[in-house]
């Protein structure tokens, strides 16, 4: 039986982390113990975001003046650049979106 | 922990664990169908006299709402059928719960197609099992490729959108992809290819309905080259021929898929309507969610599964040894090869299965005569509009 009808999209350009982003008004997102899954209303796609951290990172990202500042004050200075990818990745694919 | 989307397998693993609520599910509305395809799932044609009231299956929404279940693939039978058919569609979009709906057309109107198309969130599959009128009715009915037809151009000309087009692949539709793609093209609908299992009045077509090897073999070729055609990962038992497909590669049964069926029956998933996969009813107390997290069937599903014969096989990551719904009705052990095993060990397992271990479908809603024997399928239809609409 069926899991996942959508597509996850290719990654990434265009991602501006000095921006201010929140999560995408048609998202919605369900916690999991690996992450949560994320399913976008407009494009019906599900998709899933793989770390509690992830998660954390991307609920908080309305509360700072830019992606930057979210991932300064929630990542670990050695995984920013990996979590900064990750966002690029779900500005892509609509998960987030420029406030 | 990596983030990164590509790698699946951690993930995969994770949900054959199982979820606190599905990702999503297949709700079959009602038994009632005005068709009677030689394939259905479901042996569907009666109306079961214990299906789910308007107010239960508005209960089950809230449910659903409440477990944050994105959206449900609604089928039958025919769902258009039941009288309440819009309001429930309504009522689980309002409450954000996403619904994609499989339906024959017989009963989309123009006023229907419009009606839908003022709907958020509603996805439309309509199913045709050939290109050509002649391999369509074959299975589905005299009439029923017309019917279809008629419902695609309804919703087209009330600007529904990109719906989509729904074919269960056969041996005498896996000749004709290419036209299919372009029925598809011809509506701006998106085409979406399913493999057909041994379930349902299934059981009886399936020798000689399913694709050869040799078009399994093509059909995962065509299918690596189409990456826009959805499949609904029902053909992961083909990634065992190298490039996996895209999904998650799984059976999702009890894990992270199941069926409510019309009288509010749990199975792990729509192709095993037997008893053997029932999990509980929604009537019970504590509902979908206590079947869902607490029924024996499904604790069990999501324990290590055993390899079994298919544990020395290379490709046993790549297709987990295939449909365990194809297995069971075709008799063979859940543990062993897929009837369709790309490497031919299950063409092996079932010339050597017992006689008699194929299983019947024991729950059937097929039509019957006056004396009890199921009529045989398939029957003539038309188009009609419907008194109220």
């Amino acid at each position: 039986m069926s899991v996942t009808e959508e597509r996850v999209p290719e990654a990434a350009s265009g991602f501006d982390p000095s921006r201010a982003w929140r999560v995408h008004p048609q998202i919605a997102l369900r916690d999991e113990s690996f992450g949560a899954l994320a399913y976008h209303f407009g494009t019906r796609r599900l998709m899933f975001l793989k770390s509690r951290l992830l998660v954390e990172l991307v609920s908080a990202l309305d509360q700072y003046e830019s992606a930057d500042a979210a991932i300064d004050a929630v990542v670990p200075e050695d995984e920013r650049p990996v979590y900064r990818r990750a966002l690029a990745r779900l500005a892509a694919s609509e998960v987030i979106d420029v406030r | 922990m990596s983030v990164d989307a590509a790698t699946v397998l951690p993930l995969r693993q994770r949900f054959t664990q199982g979820l606190d609520a599905p990702i999503c599910l297949t709700w079959e509305l009602t038994y009632a169908c005005n068709l009677a395809c030689v394939h259905c799932l479901s042996s569907s044609g009666r109306r079961d006299p214990m299906e789910l009231t308007p107010a239960e299956a508005r209960r089950i929404v809230d449910e659903l709402a409440d477990m944050k279940v994105f959206y449900v693939n609604i089928g039958g039978g025919e769902p258009m059928l039941r009288p309440d058919f819009f309001d429930l569609v309504a009522y689980a979009v309002d409450h954000k719960v996403g619904v994609k709906f499989s339906t024959n057309g017989t009963r989309l109107t123009a006023e229907r197609a419009r009606r839908l198309a003022a709907m958020d969130y509603v996805d439309v599959q309509i199913s045709i099992d050939g290109a050509l009128a002649s391999t369509n009715d074959a299975v589905r009915g005299e009439g029923s490729f017309a019917a279809a037809r008629t419902a695609m151009d309804n919703l087209a000309a009330a600007n529904f959108g990109q719906f989509k087009i729904s074919v269960v692949v056969t041996r005498e539709n896996v000749t004709q992809l290419d036209s299919f793609a372009a029925i598809a093209e011809s509506y701006g609908a998106q085409l979406r290819l399913t493999r057909f299992r041994p379930s349902g009045r299934g059981v009886e077509t399936w020798d000689a309905l399913h694709p050869t090897a040799d078009q399994q073999r093509m059909l995962y070729h065509w299918l690596l080259d189409r990456p826009d055609v959805l499949t609904g990962d029902s053909f992961f038992h083909l990634s065992a021929l190298g490039q996996p497909l895209d999904g998650l590669n799984l059976c999702g049964a009890g894990r992270v898929v199941c069926l409510i069926d019309p009288v509010g029956d749990v199975y792990a998933c729509p192709f095993v309507i037997d008893k053997e996969f029932l999990a509980g009813n929604v009537r019970d107390e504590g509902g979908f969610a206590r079947v869902w997290r607490q029924s024996d069937l499904f604790v069990s599903l999501r324990e290590p599964q055993s390899a079994g014969a298919c544990a020395s096989c290379g490709s046993y990551d790549a297709c987990q040894g295939g449909c365990m719904a194809a297995k069971f009705f075709t008799g063979l052990p859940l543990d062993g090869p897929d009837p369709e095993c790309v490497f031919g060990h299950g063409e092996d397992a079932l010339a050597a299965r017992d006689p008699g271990a194929r299983r019947g479908s024991a729950i059937g809603h097929s039509k019957v005569d006056r004396t009890g024997t199921p009529i045989p399928v398939p029957t003539p239809v038309r188009f009609r509009t419907p008194a109220r609409a």
